[in-house]
Parts: structure tokens; sequence; C-alpha cells
């Protein structure tokens, strides 16, 4: 009797994995057969299609395969319990050492670029990295802190380096003077895509803030007369050191090499603007550990939680919005300024929907709100296709396999837990009388 | 306290309430009863500005605060407890409580706590824990402990007693009879559970379709036969 149910079990269990295969192995036949049947051929009349019959039944059958593997596996291997191991002790153990983590990192930044295996190839990806933490911990602000989903956080990336970038290059301005008004304009930017969209939520608010991003782009690409349009703007003022250039010959006064007798080398900008950035993030990040803190830090991640209490509380939903949309837009912004100054040149290519998305990648993957979080998913994801460049063409493949198997193994981000604002002082508590 | 006169409003194009006149003095506890969907919330919403009422008007001490925006109203000394508790679940009990309190002055944060949490000793234990992870009765304690943060003249309180068992709606009724009697607080208070709510109030209103049917003290509306067949369950 129970060798027969089990047995029936089987069966069914048999013809569910054949089921979900077969469909998996359709969806594949629909997608490769414009993606992988054909190709096209350069003729002597033009082009012509080379159709690829066994190419599209070896990847329809590798589906299948694969497919049903992973369904009969799925009692015995439950991919929503699978850990690596001791992965999920890595979280809490981050969250125990926070303070050390934190200074350790912090130390490690600022030594970086002097230790004796560095080259100057590293230092620029380091100086890449810190530019996404950046971005990263200024959409934290709006997405993790406020709950706002922002899919256009490009645009004030773009309004803060055009801002500079024009300044730059028609009035001379200088990297310092151009950052506050970069992170200004950006801010205003800010609330004007904040005004229209202040009743709108989740996923109507995403497409708004998609649409707005994809706005700032196209203007900058057709408005010639003021970006230059698609040839972008070149000659773009490098940041100083107290006036001092990174150039081999000044116009006037003195380049750094000069200053300090040192013999010219093309590293010390690479380095300086290392620095920049790195200070620059750290502004960013005790800037949003503060104001967590404050009534306005609050309001924001009550608002995340519930709108409506909030309003019963009396917190003026208007105001929390638009200073997270103009704050997160602000550091958007400085972010975007210092991007122009660090290539020199921009057009609207550097500022296209992906960069959104790896932005939002970053702070989803890091753990909604976290700023170590973000530290690591910022490195991860800008870092993993540089290191996976011997895979060359597959290398997509894997960093999107990789991102899919982080959010299987950690499903709200690689550090979640959410610390608490505030605590009562032990020495003097409150308790019921 | 808190008059309304001949108040209709709409969500969209459809009539939530039709002409509501009630009025709530200082010191009382006043209940509003009645069917789903008679519009006791909305009542309660449109004080708060949400909806704002359509044509007639809401005066809070004398002031005619039908179009203040709403986070001004609640600044002025009203507060507001919604419908199914809507405490923030992610932040702790007492993130709670401060977010409860940022209409009020810091200064008071503090004594308001101990006051607090004298009325609901079981939040002064549980405060580090997430508000989500609370239980039921738990998270309705923390919602109006939440509301009187603000230091309110006025409470309006939107079901209390929700989905709690039978043990902890009297715990809660006891409550919101402390808050009337030793703080002082007014108290417009909105129920499914007629009885309780009956026995508690200075005064009622029976709501029906967005108007009001029914008005009298508490014991009036108990011995009214038409209530009890109505919404106290029959004869007995």
């Amino acid at each position: 009797m129970a060798n027969q149910s089990s047995l029936g079990l089987e069966k069914l269990r048999a013809s569910a994995v054949l089921k979900e295969a077969g469909l998996a192995s359709l969806v594949a036949l629909v997608l490769a057969l414009p993606l992988i049947g054909f190709r096209t051929v350069g003729g002597g009349d033009g082009l012509s299609f080379e159709f690829r019959w066994e190419a599209l039944v070896v990847s329809v059958v590798i589906v299948f395969l694969g497919r049903s593997l992973v369904t009969a596996m799925h009692g015995v291997w439950r991919l929503n319990r699978f850990s690596l191991p001791g992965f999920q002790r890595f979280g809490s153990v981050i969250e125990r050492r926070q303070v050390l983590l934190i200074l350790g990192i912090i130390v490690l930044a600022l030594l970086f670029p002097l230790m004796p295996e560095v080259d100057r190839r590293a230092v620029d990806l380091a100086t890449l990295v810190l530019i996404y933490v950046m971005l990263g911990w200024g959409l934290n602000i709006v997405v993790g802190l406020a709950g706002l989903l922002d899919l256009g956080y490009v645009a004030f990336y773009a309004v803060g380096a055009y801002t500079f970038a024009l300044l730059g290059t028609v009035y001379d301005w200088s990297f310092w003077g151009c950052l506050p008004i970069a992170g200004a304009v950006a801010a205003m930017f800010g609330i004007l895509l904040g005004y229209p969209v202040l009743r709108l939520r989740g996923d109507y608010l995403a497409i708004v803030t998609l649409g707005f991003g994809e706005i700032i782009r196209v203007v900058l690409t057709n408005w010639v007369a003021l970006s230059g349009g698609p040839n972008g703007i070149a000659g773009i003022p490098r940041p100083t050191l107290f006036g001092l250039e990174f150039t081999r010959r000044t116009r006037e006064g003195h380049s750094f090499h000069e200053y300090f007798d040192l013999p010219f080398s093309g590293d010390h900008r690479i380095i300086f603007l290392y620095y920049v950035i790195l200070i620059l993030a750290l502004i960013t990040n005790i800037f949003v550990l503060r104001i967590r803190k404050l009534p306005i830090g609050r309001a924001w991640e009550a608002l995340r939680e519930d709108e409506i209490a909030c309003r019963s509380l009396g917190i003026n939903p208007v105001n929390t919005k638009l200073s997270a949309f103009a704050l997160g837009a602000m550091f958007g912004g400085f972010a975007g300024a210092f991007f122009a100054s660090r290539n020199g040149f921009i057009s609207p290519e550097s500022f296209t929907f992906i960069e959104s998305a790896i932005v939002l990648s970053i702070v989803v993957l890091g753990g909604m709100g976290s700023q170590i979080g973000v530290v690591l998913a910022a490195a991860a994801i800008v870092l993993l296709p540089e290191a996976l460049r011997e895979f060359s063409e597959y290398r997509m493949l894997v960093f999107g396999l990789a991102m899919v198997l982080v959010m299987v193994w950690r499903p709200r981000g690689l550090l979640a837990h959410r610390r608490p604002t505030l605590m009562l002082n032990p020495s003097r508590p409150i308790a019921p009388k | 306290m808190l008059r309304l006169e001949n108040v209709h409003s709409f969500y969209g194009r459809i009539q939530a309430l039709r002409g509501i006149n009630l009025h709530v003095d200082s010191g009382e506890i006043v209940a509003m009863i009645g069917a789903n969907g008679a519009g006791k919330s909305t009542t309660l919403m449109t004080i708060c500005g949400q909806p704002r009422a359509r044509s007639g008007r809401v005066l809070f001490d004398g002031d005619d605060i039908t179009h203040v925006p709403t986070f001004q109203i609640i600044r002025s000394g009203l507060s507001h407890s919604p419908e199914g508790r809507r405490i923030f679940p992610r932040m702790t009990v007492l993130e709670n409580l401060q977010m409860g309190a940022v209409a009020s002055d810091p200064a008071h944060f503090n004594d308001d706590l101990g006051l607090v949490f004298d009325l609901f000793p079981i939040l002064g234990e549980r405060q580090q824990q997430r508000g989500g992870t609370l239980s039921g009765g738990e998270q309705q304690m923390l919602a109006i402990a939440r509301a009187l943060m603000s230091h309110p003249r006025l409470l309006l309180l939107d079901e209390p007693s929700l989905g709690l068992g039978p043990m902890l709606v009297k715990q809660i009724f006891d409550v919101i009879g402390q808050i009337n009697q030793d703080r002082g607080v007014t108290i417009l208070l909105v129920e499914q559970n007629a009885h309780q709510s009956l026995l508690l109030a200075h005064r009622a209103y029976v709501l029906a379709n967005g108007e009001i049917i029914l008005h009298g003290t508490g014991d009036e509306l108990l011995a009214d036969p038409e209530v009890r067949n109505a919404y106290l369950g029959g004869g007995n």
C-alpha cells in the first residue's frame, strides 16, 4: 500500500518535471529562434540569412535537460534554504564588528594608493568603485531610507556632470567652486522630479522616474547648442590641490610637482583624484549616518514603512519626500561633477539607463538602507566584470549569474539588518513604575 | 471642543458622508457605532482632512480646520490612531513612539515616554523589539501609545479592539477609560464592538449610510430596542 502510493507519487513528480522542462524549452525555442537560429551573412548582393538548425536544437536540449535537473533536484536541494558555507554567519559577524570593520575599511582605503604593488590601473579602478559607492549612498537616501523607487537616478548624475562641464569650459570656473553649484542644481532637478510624483508609489513611481532619466538624456543629446549634443563636452578642467595643477607645465603659477619639488609623474593626478572621491564619499556617508538620527531622516524611514500612519502623526509628507529627492539628487550631482572632472570629457552616452540600473542594483544587492552593504555591492559590481575579463564575451553572463545567486542566498541583500537609530541610555532607564 | 457641521465627503464620486453633525465636548468619551461602511472611519479621516469635507465645516476649539493641512491639524493638539494599527513594522517600539512625538516639544519626550510605559508596561519591556514582531494586542497598544506621544487634547481612536481576543479587548477599553479619567484626554472612539463602547462612552452616535440616525447617552442607546436589535445581537 505504502509502496504503491509512493510509486504513484514518483510518477506524478516525473510527469511534473517533464511538463516543467517542456515549458522551459518551449520558451527557450521562442527566444532562441531569432537570437540563435538566424545569422546574417554578408554576401555579394547585400545581407542574407543563414539558418542554424544545429545550434538551435542544441540550445533547446540544453535548456530542457537543465530545467528537468533543477526541478528534479528541488526536493533534495531546496534553493531557498541553500546557503554557502559560513555565508549566513557573514552578515551577523559584520554586524557585530561594525565599528572595527568600518575603521579597517577606511584605513585600508586611505593607505591603498601608497601600497607597493598597487599600480595606476588599480587606483583608477578603485576611483571608479568609489564613484559608485557614492552614487549608491546617495540613491540609498531615496530608495533605502524613504522607500521611493527611483529608476532615473542617472539624471542627477548627468545634471551634476553637465553643470560643472559647462561652468568649467565656458566660464573657466574651478572644480571646487563648481562642486556646490553642481550639487545645488542637481537638488533643484530632484525637486523638479519630486513635485509631480508626490502622490505616486512603487511601480508607478518607478516608471515616471525612468521616463525622467530618459528625458534628461534625450535633451542632452539633442540640445546641441547647450550640451554639444552627441559630441559631448571636452576639455573639462581637472581638480586642483589648493590651486596647484597636476600638469607638467602650467600657464601661470606652479604645478604640483614643481611646488613640492618632485619629478613629474602622471600618477600624482590619479592618486589625487582617488583621494578627492574618497573624501567626497566619506562626507556622503557621514551625512547620511547623521541625518538618519535627525527627525527628517526618521520621517523618511517612517514614510517608507507607512505613509498613512505618517500623516496621522503630523508628518508633512510633501516636505519629507521632496527633501529625500533633493538630497539624494545632490549627492548624485556631486558625483557627476567629479566624474566630469576625472574624465575631462562627457557625452550623453555616459548617462544611459544602464547606469541607473547599476546603481539601483548596488543599493538592492547591498541591502536596502545598509551603508556597508553598498560598499560591498559596489566593489562586487564594478570589480566582478573586471575580474571576469578572461571569460571575455561570456563575462556578462557570469556576472548576471552571480547576481542571481546572491539574491537567492540573501534575498534581502548582503546586509539586510537594519540598526535602530535610537537606544535609551541604559544608565537611566525609563522603567514602568 | 470638536464640532462637525453638516459635513459631506466623497471618495472620488462616491459619497461617504451625507451631512454629519456631531460635537464632542471637553473631557468626554464619545463613541460612534454602526455597520461596516456606515462612514465611521471616514468621519475620523475627514476630521483630519483625508479626504477633505466637500461641504460643511469642521471646528476644533472654535477654529475652522476644514481646509488646514493634515500635519498642522495634528500639531494643533488632535491625535489620530488610524484603523488597522499602522505601526512601523521595521522600526523598534521606541522608534515608533518617537515618531509619535515628532509634532511635540522634544523636551517632553522622556516624560511622555514614562507615562506611556505606565499605561502599557509591556511596551517598556519590549522597547528594542521591532514593531512587526509584536503580537496583535501589543501592536494595538503601541498604536494608541504612539498617538498619545504627541500630547493630544483630543484623541481619535479607530477600532482599537479590531481583531483582539476578549481579554485584550477588555484591557484596551480599561486603558481608554484611564486615559480619559486620569489624563483628561477627550476621546472620540469608533468601534464595531458596540456593547463595550456604549458601556464606556458618555455619549454615542449611531451611523448608517453616511448619516447619523441616532444619538444619545451610552446608557440610553444600550437600552434602545432598535440599537439592541441592530448592533447588540438581538434581544438579550
